[in-house]
């Protein structure tokens, strides 16, 4: 399937990640041959075939659900771009 | 006296420093003096020599009060993408370059515990996206290995480049890495060290940072078989924090060492007979053969049909829980903030400045991939492939005890040679990904060099939690092989 830039475009404003508008073309081509390249898949035939989301085929563990770890505040913050009075200060999400 | 004692496997400075032959601190200042001289190779990001000296001394401590470790004393390389407590941890990428986490891998704690010494955090791909080093934030790492006649800088592969480079030079005495696709075996292959990729759930992944949570694995990069299975013995074991952690007991993986290993079926799967691959690579993969043989092993072709869906299979299913996993970095608790006009605009700018190229491309390939109105056709599609790609091999092992296979289509290449061609880059990885999408350990062990004298690599892949019959078979080969080539230290 061949992308075009307007689809280069919506798929970075879904990822949240800036490309500029010269990007957009090369962007397109790459994965365009990227994708081009995974369709093969089509020729497996998969009728019937449970997905596999893990390798591991073990059910997943339950615990108690009781606080184990926490009460550093200290530590959570101290790598934050920015933070005052044990918070995160972050930018304007209401206008 | 310094010099000799990087050229030590690891084996034998435990040997030396169990005879009071050295102390620990020596072994540490020779490495560090080592990895010192050994900049122009990049493969360290961060040195940290006064930490390596002062883990050195304690553990001299230790081993005077008759409370050493299995590790106790030995200085290692830990791959960038290991949290280490107070220890500035990127993945390579700018979007971490400032981060110091708070916390200790559990895999990196497992060897702290075992008495092990950290000389410093080892070069990469960025977020371990890519088969040359060459996306690392930091620039790529250069192979100590040369062509003969020849000064051009090769790669290491990748994505732990560091980590390979690192061992094969002489900076470490063994490292740590991970494998999503072929990051441990790959690089392990081009520069002629062990590579152990486990069993998915061997070891804990808690504190590694995720790029593909359903294949990443943490493995050893080593000299020899024996150090990486004494290495992988110190980081397995189950983990409560990572739910996918193996609730199983660690086996004493160096006593498979030198077992014999007469009577053992080995698969030669003939689909991994590719077009294109050099010839010497297929002559040494039939040396691997008869050396197997010459040892009491049964050869069997087996067939393995789904394997040239493999890379495609891998390239929507890591690339979307890739999408998913870098989905974390915006900004907002931890990692690099690029100040914008509103909300939106500081995640798009702090994204579009931290991610590089090859990380975006995944991302965006992963969005696409998991958005409305494609999901069944690639993203359900790919994991229903999976599973045939995964039971092929579990009708191989009704068969067989092992796969023997190449490690890598080709010998290291020159930087810059694939950069420009991503699904070229891609297959590198063609003979490793299939071991991480069914879950399984695979071993990458030297066999012999090129005519170009490059190191090339054999592969074995092992049923699941069988890493105890990988190493036997890998020692076996490794003795037959009889690999004993250096690469010329020019870097000193």
């Amino acid at each position: 399937m061949a992308i075009d830039a307007a689809t280069v475009r919506r798929v970075a404003k879904l990822a949240r990640i800036r490309e500029p508008e010269e990007r957009l073309e090369p962007l397109a081509r790459e994965l365009s041959s990227i994708l081009g390249w995974i369709e093969q898949l089509g020729e497996v035939d998969t009728d019937g075939v449970e997905p596999m989301a893990s390798a591991v085929a073990a059910k997943l563990p339950m615990r108690e659900d009781v606080v184990t770890d926490g009460g550093d505040a200290g530590a959570v913050l101290s790598n934050a771009p920015a933070d005052a009075d044990g918070f995160f200060v972050v930018p304007k999400v209401v206008e | 006296m310094g010099a000799d004692l990087t050229s030590l496997t690891l084996k034998a400075a435990i040997e030396g420093l169990k005879d009071k032959s050295f102390s620990s601190e020596e072994l540490t200042r020779a490495h560090v003096d080592a990895v010192e001289r050994a900049r122009t190779l990049n493969a360290y990001v961060l040195e940290t020599p006064d930490k390596a000296i002062a883990m050195a001394r304690a553990s001299d401590e230790r081993r005077a009060k008759g409370e050493a470790g299995p590790l106790d004393g030995a200085p290692l390389g830990i791959k960038d993408l290991y949290c280490t407590q107070g220890i500035r941890t990127t993945a390579a990428s700018r979007i971490l370059e400032d981060f110091t986490p708070t916390y200790e891998s559990t895999v990196t704690a497992n060897l702290w515990r075992d008495g092990a010494v950290m000389l410093g955090k080892l070069n990469l791909d960025e977020f371990a996206m890519g088969s040359s080093n060459e996306t690392s934030a930091f620039g790529p790492v250069i192979n100590p290995w040369r062509a003969h006649n020849s000064n051009q800088p090769l790669t290491p592969g990748g994505s732990s480049g560091g980590s390979a480079a690192a061992v094969a030079a002489d900076l470490c005495l063994g490292a740590t890495a991970t494998d999503t696709g072929g990051s441990i075996r790959q690089p392990a292959a081009l520069t002629g060290t062990v590579g152990v990729k486990p069993t998915y759930g061997r070891c804990s992944r808690w504190g590694i940072v995720a790029f593909a949570s359903s294949l990443d694995q943490a493995g050893p990069i080593a000299k020899t078989v024996e150090d990486a299975a004494i290495l992988l013995r110190s980081m397995s074991g189950h983990d409560p924090k990572d739910s996918t952690s193996l609730p199983v007991e660690t086996p004493d993986f160096p006593s498979f060492v030198g077992k014999p290993v007469k009577g053992l079926r080995i698969g030669v799967p003939k689909e991994y007979r590719i077009e294109g691959m050099p010839e010497e690579i297929d002559r040494l993969w039939q040396k691997g053969v008869d050396w197997l043989k010459d040892a009491g092993c049964e050869i069997v072709e087996v067939s393995l049909p789904h394997t040239k869906y493999a890379l495609p299979t891998y390239y929507i299913v890591a690339p979307a829980e890739a999408s998913s996993n870098l989905a974390r970095y915006d900004g907002m608790r931890y990692g690099l903030r690029v100040d914008a006009k509103n909300l939106n605009d500081v995640y798009e700018e702090t994204r579009g400045h931290g991610f590089g190229d090859e990380v975006k491309r995944r991302i965006l390939v992963g969005t696409y991939v998991l958005s409305a109105g494609y999901y069944d056709a690639y993203y359900l599609k790919a994991q229903k492939v999976r599973r045939r790609i995964a039971d092929d091999f579990e009708a191989a092992f009704q068969k067989v005890d092992a796969l023997l296979t190449p490690t890598a289509p080709s010998a290291a290449f020159a930087l810059g040679e694939k950069a420009s061609d991503p699904v070229a880059m891609y297959l590198n990885d063609v003979f490793t990904v299939t071991v991480n999408l069914a879950g399984l350990p695979g071993v990458s062990l030297p066999a012999g060099l090129d005519s170009q004298g490059l190191p090339l690599g054999l592969q074995l892949i092992g049923r699941p939690l069988d890493e105890g019959t990988l190493f036997s078979l890998a020692g076996a080969m490794e003795k037959a092989a009889d690999f004993r080539a250096k690469p010329e230290r020019w870097w000193a």
